[in-house]
């Protein structure tokens, strides 16, 4: 393991990663990620995998449109000989509430105000992209063509193999123990496997960034929260976009390969732990076949969790930390990290070497918790 | 035999070749293969793959295969109809 290092990333998912990669191919040398377990172990690796630019805030909606025309061109901008699987089938989101419909216009309006081409169909109108649906109960919908969702392994390899092509060192296996800070600057990083000296870090560390955060006397406000999820055999494509209902809490895509992804978010208290249940099974199942009743004769094949790293406004937390020099933050996606990788990695890594930002992320910064200038987004599953 | 068309993963159409690339990468943990080439993520969810990959990671890596940590054994234990968790017996016929 090196010795020193120009910047110290912890944290090995997908925003871990494009920062590495982003930095290293803007001539950063010495760039290192350190992961505690193996590569796909984290947040990413566990992930529903949607890339969405149907927000219901202009900050989500401009992170959501640049991050979309990446993920269009990431095989060819990272050379990557394999494929991301990004298949743009577009996003159908359901409004099942008075209230959700008049959030929907207010969306579209703010949307197209930003470019994105979404539109408002009425539920017959939904049944020309998704035959299958029940359209029962749902009062309207948007659709946006240009979102979809990719595979967040291969995003990862990519972003990993141009990482390391371009010199940056990714340690597996790898956890942070202690951190250095002297006279409120960072000097290095204690792992299970050795120590760094370095003067920058970035807390791309998900539910874990609050505990990272703390071993360098910074308040990282994050907590984790468990999401379950499952997959299905794979059967012949009937679902062209990713199903998502706010008020009914649910979102279900199937995937290039023909196996169907599903999750809904939990009513759970802070929690690391992420085993799977009965109980999301058999709510799962009753919310599948509710929009899809297709899906009762299809075969679920497994079930698994991981965690939402959750901001107090649901939204990102970019920038610097406040207490010591040297710490970037790179955290608090609130279930969206992969989708805002692309991005992520290329913000930071523009901050971090002191460019101007491609987005301004000066209201992303942690100090806004403390100003109460919180950003809330709406439309959050 | 050759590896290309020695099948590790029957469910996901996984080689040896395929298999032994990987690792050649540097991928040498069970977890990533299987994430990389879908080895044992199939609709068996790795009843003949787990064991068969287990013993090419061994001999690639020199490792005793009791010293590789397994991926993780999720439920359900198998492949199960939503409607029959539902409780709905309608659909039988088809199964």
């Amino acid at each position: 393991m090196k010795k020193t290092a120009e910047v110290v990333i912890i944290g090995g998912g997908i925003s871990g990663l494009s920062i590495a990669y982003n930095l290293a191919s803007r001539g950063m040398r010495d760039v290192v990620v350190l992961e505690k377990s193996y590569l796909f172990s984290g947040s990413t690796g566990r992930c529903g995998a949607g890339v969405r630019q149907q927000w219901g805030t202009e900050m989500n909606c401009a992170l959501g449109k640049a991050t979309c025309e990446i993920f269009e061109n990431l095989n060819e901008i990272l050379d990557f000989e394999d494929d991301i699987e990004f298949k743009q089938g577009g996003y159908l989101m359901m409004a099942i509430t008075e209230k959700e419909v008049e959030q929907f216009k207010k969306n579209i309006e703010l949307q197209h105000s930003m470019g994105i081409p979404s539109i408002m169909l009425t539920p017959r109108e939904a049944l020309d992209i998704v035959p299958e649906l029940n359209i029962e109960g749902i009062l309207a919908c948007t659709f946006c063509h240009k979102d979809g969702h990719a595979n967040p392994f291969k995003t990862m390899q990519a972003y990993a193999e141009a990482a390391r092509r371009h010199g940056a060192e990714i340690y597996t296996y790898t956890e942070v123990t202690g951190i250095d800070v002297e006279e409120n600057r960072i000097k290095g990083v204690h792992t299970n496997n050795g120590y760094i000296s370095t003067e920058k870090i970035v807390i791309a560390a998900g539910a874990w960034s609050r505990q990272v955060g703390m071993l360098a006397g910074c308040e990282v406000p994050v907590r984790p929260e468990r999401h379950q999820i499952l997959v299905t055999e794979p059967v012949n494509p009937i679902l062209g976009p990713m199903l998502m209902s706010f008020a009914g809490n649910i979102y279900l895509q199937q995937e290039p390969g023909g196996e169907f992804i599903m999750g809904f978010g939990p009513a759970e208290h802070e929690t690391f732990n992420i085993s799977s249940t009965w109980d999301f099974v058999e709510t799962m199942c009753k919310k599948a076949t509710r929009y899809l009743p297709y899906m009762k004769n299809v075969r679920i094949v497994r079930q698994w969790a991981g965690l939402y790293e959750m901001s107090p406004d649901a939204q990102p937390i970019l920038g610097k930390a406040e207490e010591v020099e040297g710490v970037y933050l790179a955290t608090g996606f609130s279930g969206h990290g992969f989708m805002f990788g692309p991005i992520t990695g290329q913000l930071m890594a523009e901050y971090i070497l002191g460019f101007p930002t491609t987005l301004p992320i000066d209201k992303l910064d942690v100090g806004r918790f403390k100003r109460g200038e919180l950003i809330f987004e709406p439309s959050v599953v | 035999m050759t590896k290309s068309k020695t099948i590790i993963c029957r469910c996901e159409d996984v080689t040896l070749e395929e298999i032994e690339a990987v690792i050649e990468k540097g991928y040498t943990s069970m977890d990533e293969i299987k994430r990389i080439t879908r080895c044992g993520m199939g609709q068996c969810q790795g009843r003949t793959c787990r064991t068969l990959l287990l013993a090419e990671l061994a001999r690639a890596t020199k490792t005793h295969p009791n010293d590789i940590k397994v991926t993780t054994y999720r439920p359900p234990v198998k492949n199960v109809k939503m409607s029959v968790i539902l409780g709905g017996m309608e659909d039988e016929e088809n199964s």
